[in-house]
């Protein structure tokens, strides 16, 4: 198992006439080969990926039409927000939003709006899902994972890939891998992440990689505390971030003392978490985890 | 983005907020005419000289003068203008003052504090006020939690209920109450039309004669959300920006200078942040954060060792890249370039992980070019710190 995408997810790519869509969604299809279509309005009728995807107007059609129940959003920043309330009308069970750059409003509003629906929205801002040989969903480079037993969940983009090179180092697959994304307001958070993963029989461990701003981190820690057995590695990214400054991610400013590195770092650590002080650690932390508990 | 006072009380009277009203000066010669006019329109006799720079703490850093007459006000206006304000959030050289605001003098008999911004817990946006004006709402809210009044806002809007709540909570009564409940409806109309990220009145005063302004305003936007803006956006001041900052968003690069001696030139937020982290846990000084994005090429290459280098304090540089949709080997031949071209008078430790990783680093070794190569994130820390020491 995996979760959230596997095997038998059936991906639309919204905005897969553009040219990052059109790259991305042709590196997902060759990947898993699950991509079953794609949205670009106006476009209705056209075919994309060398005549591989149809293309449609709208996601309702497109859902109707190939079954759909991923939607990957790689849309420009102005419009990933309606974007996102179309696939969420449109009956899509995931969204994944790639885009950076979505104004925080519009966020306020996808989030009221997603809350009458039954979808999940991963990002937006972040590098999407990997379940490693079934599907990829977004822009992780799929050569660097492989199949196997740890949960991996990431603000960060790059930083997620380093994280995935060090299990693949000391021999650690993953079950999937998710980008969460770094803004302000973010669809899906670690704690609903880490619950799934602790339900999932095919994960047995889970490395949690977070950055400093806001206190979802916390949220997890607290809840990985009181309901998961599964061992958890965590790194926080920005111990030498100087405060209220924006480092790069829109959601990566220490605005409260409780949202530096070192505080959150404290906190999971007395939650049972197995926190590194080193990026260069998190390889080897997972293995001596699950050595500890065979 | 930030903006200054003046304009933020000029956005603020736009959707009907009354404010300290004044005129804002950037010459000492607009001194007495500036004067006048704030006597003859405000009906002022006394004033009050403000710096207007970005950092707050002006008060304290001498920045804000209360000027009992014109002579006085003329004086202040003289010593700000041109000076160099130091509060405890600008850089120990302090920021130069470019404008003042010559300010009608008020009368004040209260202050309160009342502020929104989004609260990343819920997702929604949130109205704080507090009947502790004028002070650090930070320590408002570290020692007397219960002093501050919240109401989460939905996307439409203040409710009229929720605007009274606030008004009763901070103990407005009659004629007051009303214009309590109107102030705050129209700052949070203001807030969501305006896409801020932060409005703040603080203080919120009542006058002697029993009228409600805002004596200070601070804004800040959404930068995404600018492009809808083309106002807000010119408001942007770049002096209050550090220039090398400045530069470097010039060519999309982000940018942020520190105080060490490792320069480092990194592909994602997240993972610049974390080589920022290993490079102190191995003794050393992060000299800046600089996230080149997706984009790694000969150009932004060129441009990061430039804007490093700007920096006098850097002894070394590593470059960490993992290629995911970048291409190692491009990169490679970036550095490549950018180092023949550029001349290096510094150490480069280079370590290139991920997309075509193998053959970036063939072509690296067979360059000629004098970089330091190195294999995993810590053995690269491990390498630049030790040749920044060196």
């Amino acid at each position: 198992m995996s979760i959230l995408v596997n095997k038998n997810s059936k991906i639309i790519v919204q905005g897969i006439t553009g040219s990052e869509g059109s790259f991305h969604a042709g590196q997902c299809f060759e990947y898993g080969g699950n991509v079953v279509g794609g949205v670009t309005p106006g476009k209705g009728g056209q075919t994309a990926l060398d005549g591989r995807v149809p293309v449609f107007n709208t996601c309702v059609d497109a859902r109707l039409k190939t079954g759909a129940n991923v939607s990957l959003i790689f849309v420009p920043p102005a419009f990933a927000a309606d974007a996102i309330m179309e696939a969420a009308e449109a009956g899509i069970e995931l969204i994944v939003c790639i885009t950076e750059g979505i104004p925080v409003s519009d966020m306020v509003k996808v989030a009221e709006y997603l809350k009458t629906t039954s979808s999940r929205l991963i990002g937006p801002n972040c590098p999407g899902l990997l379940t490693p040989d079934e599907a990829k969903v977004g822009i992780m480079p799929g050569f660097i994972a492989r199949k196997g037993r740890v949960g991996v969940i990431s603000k960060s983009g790059t930083l997620t890939y380093e994280a995935v090179h060090q299990l693949v180092r000391v021999g650690l697959g993953q079950s999937t891998c998710v980008g969460i994304g770094g803004d302000p307001i973010i669809g899906t958070k670690m704690k609903d992440l880490v619950q799934m993963f602790e339900e999932d029989p095919e994960t047995d461990a889970i490395v949690m990689i977070g950055e400093i701003g806001g206190s979802m981190e916390i949220e997890a820690a607290h809840y990985i505390r009181d309901h998961i057995k599964k061992p958890v590695v965590g790194f926080i990214a920005g111990q030498t971030a100087p405060p209220g400054r924006r480092m790069g991610h829109a959601g990566a400013i220490v605005s409260g003392a409780d949202e530096s590195a070192a505080a959150k770092m404290k906190i999971m650590r007395e939650c049972g978490i197995r926190v590194v002080d080193s990026p260069a650690n998190i390889g080897e932390t997972v293995k001596e985890a699950l050595a500890v508990r065979v | 983005m930030k903006i200054h006072e003046y304009q933020a009380k000029s956005i603020l009277k736009e959707y009907g907020i009354p404010v300290q009203d004044g005129i804002v000066i950037e010459s000492k010669s607009e001194g007495r005419a500036a004067i006048d006019q704030v006597s003859k329109e405000f009906n002022a006799s006394q004033f009050v000289i403000k710096a207007q720079i970005h950092a707050g703490g002006r008060g304290k850093g001498g920045g804000v003068k209360f000027s009992p007459t014109a002579e006085k006000a003329l004086e202040n206006i003289n010593s700000i203008l041109g000076m160099q304000l130091i509060t405890h959030q600008t850089t120990p050289e302090g920021q130069l003052v470019r404008k003042v605001m010559v300010a009608e003098a008020i009368d004040i008999a209260k202050e309160y504090y009342v502020a929104i911004t989004l609260d990343r817990a819920t997702g929604k946006n949130v109205i704080m006020a507090s009947t502790e004006g004028g002070v650090e709402i930070e320590e408002v809210a570290a020692h007397s939690p219960e002093k501050i009044i919240r109401e989460t806002i939905d996307s439409d809007g203040l409710q009229p209920f929720q605007a009274r709540k606030i008004a009763f909570a901070l103990g407005f009564e009659g004629e007051q109450f009303k214009q309590a409940v109107k102030l705050l409806t129209n700052l949070v109309t203001c807030y969501i039309a305006t896409d801020a990220s932060i409005a703040e009145i603080n203080p919120l005063v009542v006058t002697e004669q029993g009228k409600l302004l805002a004596l200070d305003g601070k804004f800040n936007f959404d930068d995404n959300a600018l492009y809808r803006h083309p106002r807000i956006k010119e408001m942007r001041d770049v002096h209050e920006e550090d220039a090398t900052e400045v530069e470097a968003g010039k060519f999309n690069l982000n940018y942020i200078k520190l105080e060490g001696n490792v320069g480092c030139m990194v592909n994602g937020a997240g993972l610049a942040m974390a080589t920022m982290d290993i490079i102190k846990l191995q003794g050393g000084q992060p000299a800046n954060f600089l996230d080149v994005g997706g984009g790694a090429n000969v150009e932004t290459v060129k441009n990061g060792f430039r804007i490093i280098l700007s920096d006098p304090n850097v002894k070394a540089v590593l470059i960490n890249i993992f290629g995911g949709i970048v291409r190692c080997d491009r990169v490679a031949n970036g550095i490549i370039q950018a180092v023949s071209e550029l001349g290096l008078s510094v150490p480069v430790v280079v370590r290139l992980e991920g997309t075509n990783a193998e053959l970036a680093r063939e072509l690296l070794a067979t360059s000629g070019v004098d970089i330091i190569p190195a294999g995993s994130i810590e053995d690269a820390a491990q390498k630049v710190v030790a040749a920044a020491t060196r």
